[in-house]
Parts: structure tokens; C-alpha cells; sequence
């Protein structure tokens, strides 16, 4: 009897197995952040633990950190670590401030390599993972963060937990687990032509629900998955657990492998090679059956926008806002009506006639170097529009140095964009980068429920390409509009 | 962890499916380093309606939520549950949970109970209009009563879980027993496997 990818890795990662108990799972890679970690360092201490794998273990400053103030014309070479106080500090905000100061003594403390602000390599956590070579096939990785689904893309079990688990990490180097069911999204077809990643996944996820994926680790299949670059394939494994899914996962393939190699802590000489030989071994079984599927035809896609509060009330942008009438189930009606409230949007309002003030490139799922590239690409010799600002933010500082070695900075800032430095920004309003009330953004995020760009904003959530179309011209646009 | 076997109080109806984390508590309540204060946070742009159930005293001293489906999707802030048990509530039931919340609920001692849509429609309207019911939520036997209304409700649990709830066990601890199988996991481990120092 064959067996799926997930299947393979739990397997291949079982420290003890016991009738009637969750399995115990080895975990090999460990990431951390100033937000989700203070109260499991806290909890090590009162129980005078150690932190068992530091050598499995990194930590970045993402969620709380300013993007502006750190690097840029006009302000000194960065220094490593940023500082927390005086002059070169960025923060405004000493709450903020404190949880990367205790992120920071905490890693003194226990041995864990941190990437602060001012390093070259601090980024967002999804973002650096990958980056640096330490997301790799067939590996299980944590962190306190439900987008830790978008390491799925490589082929590696990856999946958000909460702090006690964190804490639990960090003492054991493992986690009881029960076995999730598999489900099998299979893509058939080709993306046509100004479809992308980010298109596909938010009609995956109106398609099964926000729910639709809970319990199960989903396996993304099928010819337009095979097609995806890496990039593509991680804003896809992203946005997995607004399906409900923990993780999300793709076959690893020549795409992964040339991602990979050359990358800082990708395996080098035989190490490569046996690595590459184990690999090759972790795709699906031809035999093996998964717990549910679902399939979609990619060349009947078009760009997707969301209109509601949830991923899930997503749909192609030549549309029109639902009328909640229109759902025959009660509960999807009443969210409806709740949603369109909050957004304050009337059924039957074409989605290219809604204005937006605030333009979002960024985010674990969106700010990587080709997202960059694609929202250049728009907005190349065109200009944002009088009554939009726009916010470029990449998703690490090495991201950031990539695209300004390729000139993107300067099509963002010609066309009146703000260049800023990384950080998770406005995914999540938790930093300096928000929404005021009463604002409406279209953001390459992944979350558009109430408040969370910043409380009473409310978000449409987009590609690269849309946002970038909808920053010329004000309004939810495509490239082909243009 | 504070135990759970059983639990008898009042109940509050949260009639909203899809509940997210960052509606339980907002990100910007999340930048405390302990785990106490939270409750301040609990529903806090919701709460700002002085309709909003929270805010009908009716229903004060409420210490079981009674929620719409898929509570707690979206974040995997634990800060959620420590907004719900810090407020007050103990238990939190609905027609279907995000893993993640859920998992995180049962390590800080708020009990998840998962019940058919029809049985919480039926609590929500028994609780609507007697917010005086009284709700046994009984993990010991697997069940939740509103006898006034003539619900009892089973529920399903893992036995490892209940296990752990009832006797209000630390997760660490419990794993630590195995030290040893971890070890000689380790030795096995291959050495391309990356490592971050």
C-alpha cells in the first residue's frame, strides 16, 4: 500500500508511537519570533529547562518591527542589531519595543541565533526560512505562526502552534501529534496568461471553505502546481490554513532542487547528494490514496479579489459584490450580511467600481522577490493614483537588496510607492503599518477578517499584479485593464 | 493547568460562524510578555457595540461561550485562549473548532466541546431566552446538559486528551518521561540534515 508525502514524513519522524496516544514527533527545524514566544521562554525558566536543540532553532524580528527608519537614503548603514533605544532606535512604540528586547535576551540566554533587525539576513520568518536553505524536503517544521504552512512548498511537514507547544519545542525537540487525514488538491491545466499563485489559492479556498480543510494536511498536485516556481508554490502553502489546513505541500522536484542548492544551509558534496537520494523518494506513492480530493481546472481562472471578511468570500474580479440573498445556506447568508456591513459594499456593485486608498505589496505570502518583480512590472513608466499610498515592503532585508540591485526601488518610489524595509507590516496591525478606520486597502496579504490591517479597515485581498493595476488607477483593477 | 472534569455555569450565545483569532483578540493586544491581562483584549472591537452579547448583563458571569461554527480559525496566538479563560470562560462549545485553537485551548485548560449545529442552535435559543440555564459541561462522562431545556448532549474527545484535562497535566513533563527515545532518535538522524548555529 502506497503512501502520500505527509504520510512518508510523519512516519519518517516518529520518536515513540503508543496505543491510544498522539504519536511523538521529532521536530527538526524550529523557528521563532518576538510575538508567540516570551511565555514559553518564561515558562522554561520557572521550570528551570533548557532550550534542547538550539542548533534546530533560529529567531527573526518580524511582527512588531517599524519599516521605516532601518535602511534607506538619508539614514546611516544599518547596524546589527538595530538598537532598541536612542536615536538609531525605530521604535515609537515601547510596548513593541519590549517584546524584541525580551526575543533578544532570550536568545542571549539560551544559545538561539537570532536575526535581528539590521542584519542582511533578518526578514520575515516564512520568508527567511527558505531563503537561507533551512527549509528543506521531507524535514517537520514549527513555528509559532499559522502561515508555517507555506514551508509546505518545499515538501517539508510544516505547521503553526500555539505558545505551549512552542515551549514544548523548545524543552523536547518534539511534539505529540495526532496523524492528520490527507487531501489531495489537484490543479489540472495551465494558468492562463495574468492568472497567478495568489489567484489560484484564494479559488481554492472559496472553493472548499475556511473551513474545508480542517483536520487534513493538504497536498497541492497536479500539472499547474508542477508548473508554479518556488515563489508561486509558497504563496499557495501559505494561505493553506485559511482552508482550515495546518499544512499545506508540494512534491519536491528539479524546482525545488535548484531552489535549493548553493543556499547557505542547503547540504553541500555527498551530503547534497545523499539528501537529493532521500528526496527523490518522498513524492506520493502512484498507490496511494488520500483521505479526499478536490479538483480544479486552472485555465477556467481569472484574477480573484475578495470581498468579504474571510479568504473563503473571494471571487474573479469581473464579478460583482454577492447579494447574501443569494446563499442558500443560513449561516453562509448571515456572514454575508456581516461581511458586506463591515465592508460596507451593496450587492450588485461591479468589484471594479470599488475605490481603495491603500495599496499592500508585502507579507509572507506575497513579498518575495518575484512578487516584487511582478508589481514592477506594472507599475513601470505608470504612476500611483493622487488618492492612493501605496506601500512596497519586502519580505526580507535580502529580498530588499535583490530588487534594489535590479532598480525595483526606484520603479516603486518613480511612481510615487513608498520603498520600506522588512517587516510583516500591514498583514497584520500590529507595527506602525496600518489602516485607520474606515480605510480600504488592496493587500497581497493573506487575511482580510475585521481589523486586521489596523482596527476598522477593511481589505480586499489580491495578487502582486492587482494590487499593483489597482494602485494606477484607484480602483480593484488587473493588469489588463490598464 | 488547572483541571477539568466538570464544569456547571451560566452560558453566553455568540451566534457568528468563522470567529477568527484576531476578532477573540486583536494584534494589538498581543504585545504583553506574560500570559496574564488578556481578558482586557477578549472581543475588543466587538465589545465597543453596547449591544454586543458581552456587554448585555443578562448574561454577566457567563463561563461557557456558546459559538457559531469554525471558532477560532485563522492566527495561532494562544493569546486567544488566555482572553477566553482570563475573561472567565472555561469551556467554549461549537459546531466545529480551527485545529490550531483548539489544540491551544486544551493545553491551557479552556475545554473545546464540538456539537452537531442543531444541538448549538438548541443551546443558543435555550440560553436566549433563560440566560439563567444552567450548562453542566461534563468531560468525565462525555456530555453536556441544559436539563431546564432538556438538552444532554454527548461529545466526542480523545481519551489521551480527557485524560490530560482532567488531571490538568503538563505536556513537557508527560514527554520528558521519554527522554530516552528522543536520544536515540537523534543518534539516527542523518547528517545532512541542516542545522542553524
Amino acid at each position: 500500500m502506497g503512501r502520500t508525502l505527509a504520510e512518508k514524513i510523519w512516519d519518517a519522524h516518529v520518536v515513540r508511537s503508543a496505543e491510544g496516544e498522539p504519536d511523538l514527533l521529532y521536530i527538526d527545524l524550529h523557528l521563532l519570533h518576538e510575538v508567540t514566544s516570551p511565555q514559553a521562554f518564561d515558562g522554561l525558566r520557572a521550570a528551570s529547562r533548557k532550550v534542547r536543540r538550539p542548533d534546530l532553532t533560529i529567531a527573526t524580528e518580524d511582527h512588531n518591527v517599524p519599516t521605516t527608519g532601518i535602511a534607506g537614503p538619508g539614514l546611516p548603514p544599518p547596524t546589527s542589531p538595530t538598537p532598541l533605544y536612542g536615536p538609531g532606535s525605530p521604535f515609537t512604540d515601547p510596548v513593541s519595543r519590549t517584546q524584541v528586547e525580551a526575543l533578544r535576551k532570550n536568545c542571549a540566554e539560551f544559545g538561539i541565533r537570532l536575526y535581528p533587525m539590521g542584519d542582511a539576513d533578518q526578514g520575515i520568518v516564512h520568508v527567511i526560512g527558505p531563503q537561507l536553505g533551512l527549509t528543506q524536503p521531507g524535514l517537520t517544521i514549527v513555528c509559532g505562526d499559522s502561515h508555517t504552512s507555506t514551508h509546505g512548498a518545499l515538501g517539508a511537514l510544516a505547521f503553526g502552534i500555539g505558545t505551549s507547544e512552542v515551549e514544548h519545542v523548545l524543552a523536547t525537540q518534539t511534539l505529540p501529534q495526532s496523524r492528520p487525514k490527507t487531501m489531495a488538491i489537484t490543479v489540472n491545466g495551465a494558468l492562463p496568461e495574468g492568472v497567478t499563485a495568489k489567484d489560484l489559492i484564494l479559488a481554492i479556498i472559496a472553493k472548499i471553505g475556511t473551513g474545508g480543510g480542517q483536520g487534513y494536511v493538504l497536498e497541492y498536485r497536479g500539472p499547474a502546481v508542477r508548473a508554479l516556481s518556488m515563489a508561486g508554490r509558497l504563496t499557495v502553502c501559505n494561505m493553506s490554513i485559511e482552508a482550515g489546513a495546518r499544512a499545506g505541500l508540494v512534491a519536491p522536484d528539479e524546482v525545488t532542487f535548484s531552489y535549493l542548492e548553493g543556499r547557505p544551509h542547503a547540504p553541500t558534496g555527498a551530503n547534497w547528494e545523499a539528501a537529493l537520494d532521500y528526496w527523490r523518494t518522498l513524492p506520493s506513492d502512484a498507490d496511494a490514496t488520500f483521505d479526499n480530493e478536490v479538483v480544479l481546472d486552472a485555465g477556467t481562472l481569472t484574477p480573484y479579489v475578495t470581498w468579504g471578511t474571510n479568504p473563503g468570500q473571494a471571487l474573479p474580479l469581473a464579478s460583482s459584490v454577492p447579494d447574501p440573498d443569494s446563499f442558500a445556506d443560513p449561516g453562509a447568508r448571515a456572514a454575508a450580511e456581516r461581511a458586506l456591513t463591515y465592508m460596507d459594499l451593496k450587492p450588485g456593485t461591479a468589484l471594479r467600481d470599488v475605490a481603495v486608498d491603500t495599496v499592500f505589496v508585502g507579507s509572507c505570502t506575497n513579498g518575495r522577490i518575484e512578487d516584487l518583480r511582478a508589481a514592477a512590472g506594472v507599475l513601470r513608466g505608470r504612476q500611483v493614483a493622487p488618492s492612493v499610498r501605496m506601500l512596497v515592503v519586502p519580505g526580507s532585508m535580502a529580498v530588499r537588496a535583490q530588487a534594489e540591485q535590479e532598480g525595483l526601488d526606484a520603479v516603486f518610489t518613480a511612481a510615487g510607492a513608498q520603498w520600506r524595509s522588512a517587516g510583516c507590516s500591514m498583514c497584520l496591525g500590529m507595527n506602525p503599518d496600518k489602516l485607520s478606520a474606515g480605510e480600504r486597502s488592496a493587500s497581497t496579504s493573506n487575511r482580510n477578517f475585521e481589523g486586521r490591517q489596523g482596527k476598522g479597515g477593511r481589505t480586499h485581498l489580491v495578487s502582486p499584479e492587482v494590487a499593483a493595476a489597482t494602485a494606477v488607477t484607484g480602483h480593484l483593477a488587473a493588469p489588463a485593464d490598464l | 493547568m488547572e483541571p477539568f472534569v466538570t464544569h456547571a455555569g451560566r452560558a453566553v450565545p455568540l451566534r457568528r460562524s468563522n470567529v477568527d483569532t484576531d476578532q477573540i483578540i486583536p494584534a494589538v493586544y498581543l504585545k504583553r510578555v506574560s500570559r496574564a491581562g488578556f481578558g482586557e483584549g477578549l472581543f475588543a472591537a466587538w465589545r465597543e457595540d453596547p449591544s454586543f452579547v458581552l456587554n448585555q448583563p443578562r448574561y454577566d458571569g457567563a463561563t461557557i461561550l456558546v459559538a457559531g461554527t469554525d471558532f477560532g480559525t485563522g492566527s495561532s496566538r494562544e493569546h486567544a485562549v488566555w482572553a477566553l479563560t482570563d475573561y472567565g470562560f472555561r469551556a467554549v462549545i461549537a459546531p466545529r473548532f480551527g485545529d490550531i485553537f483548539r489544540t491551544n485551548a486544551t493545553k491551557a485548560g479552556l475545554l473545546p466541546v464540538t456539537l452537531p449545529e442543531a444541538t448549538v442552535t438548541a443551546l443558543q435559543d435555550a440560553i436566549e431566552a433563560d440566560p439563567g440555564t444552567e450548562v453542566v459541561v461534563d468531560l468525565d462522562h462525555r456530555v453536556v446538559r441544559a436539563e431546564a431545556a432538556g438538552i444532554k448532549a454527548p461529545f466526542e474527545i480523545d481519551d489521551y486528551t480527557r485524560w490530560r484535562l482532567m488531571e490538568g497535566l503538563d505536556d513537557i513533563g508527560l514527554t520528558l518521561r521519554h527522554v530516552d527515545d528522543i536520544a536515540a532518535f537523534e543518534r539516527n538522524r542523518p547528517a545532512y540534515l541542516p542545522v542553524t548555529a
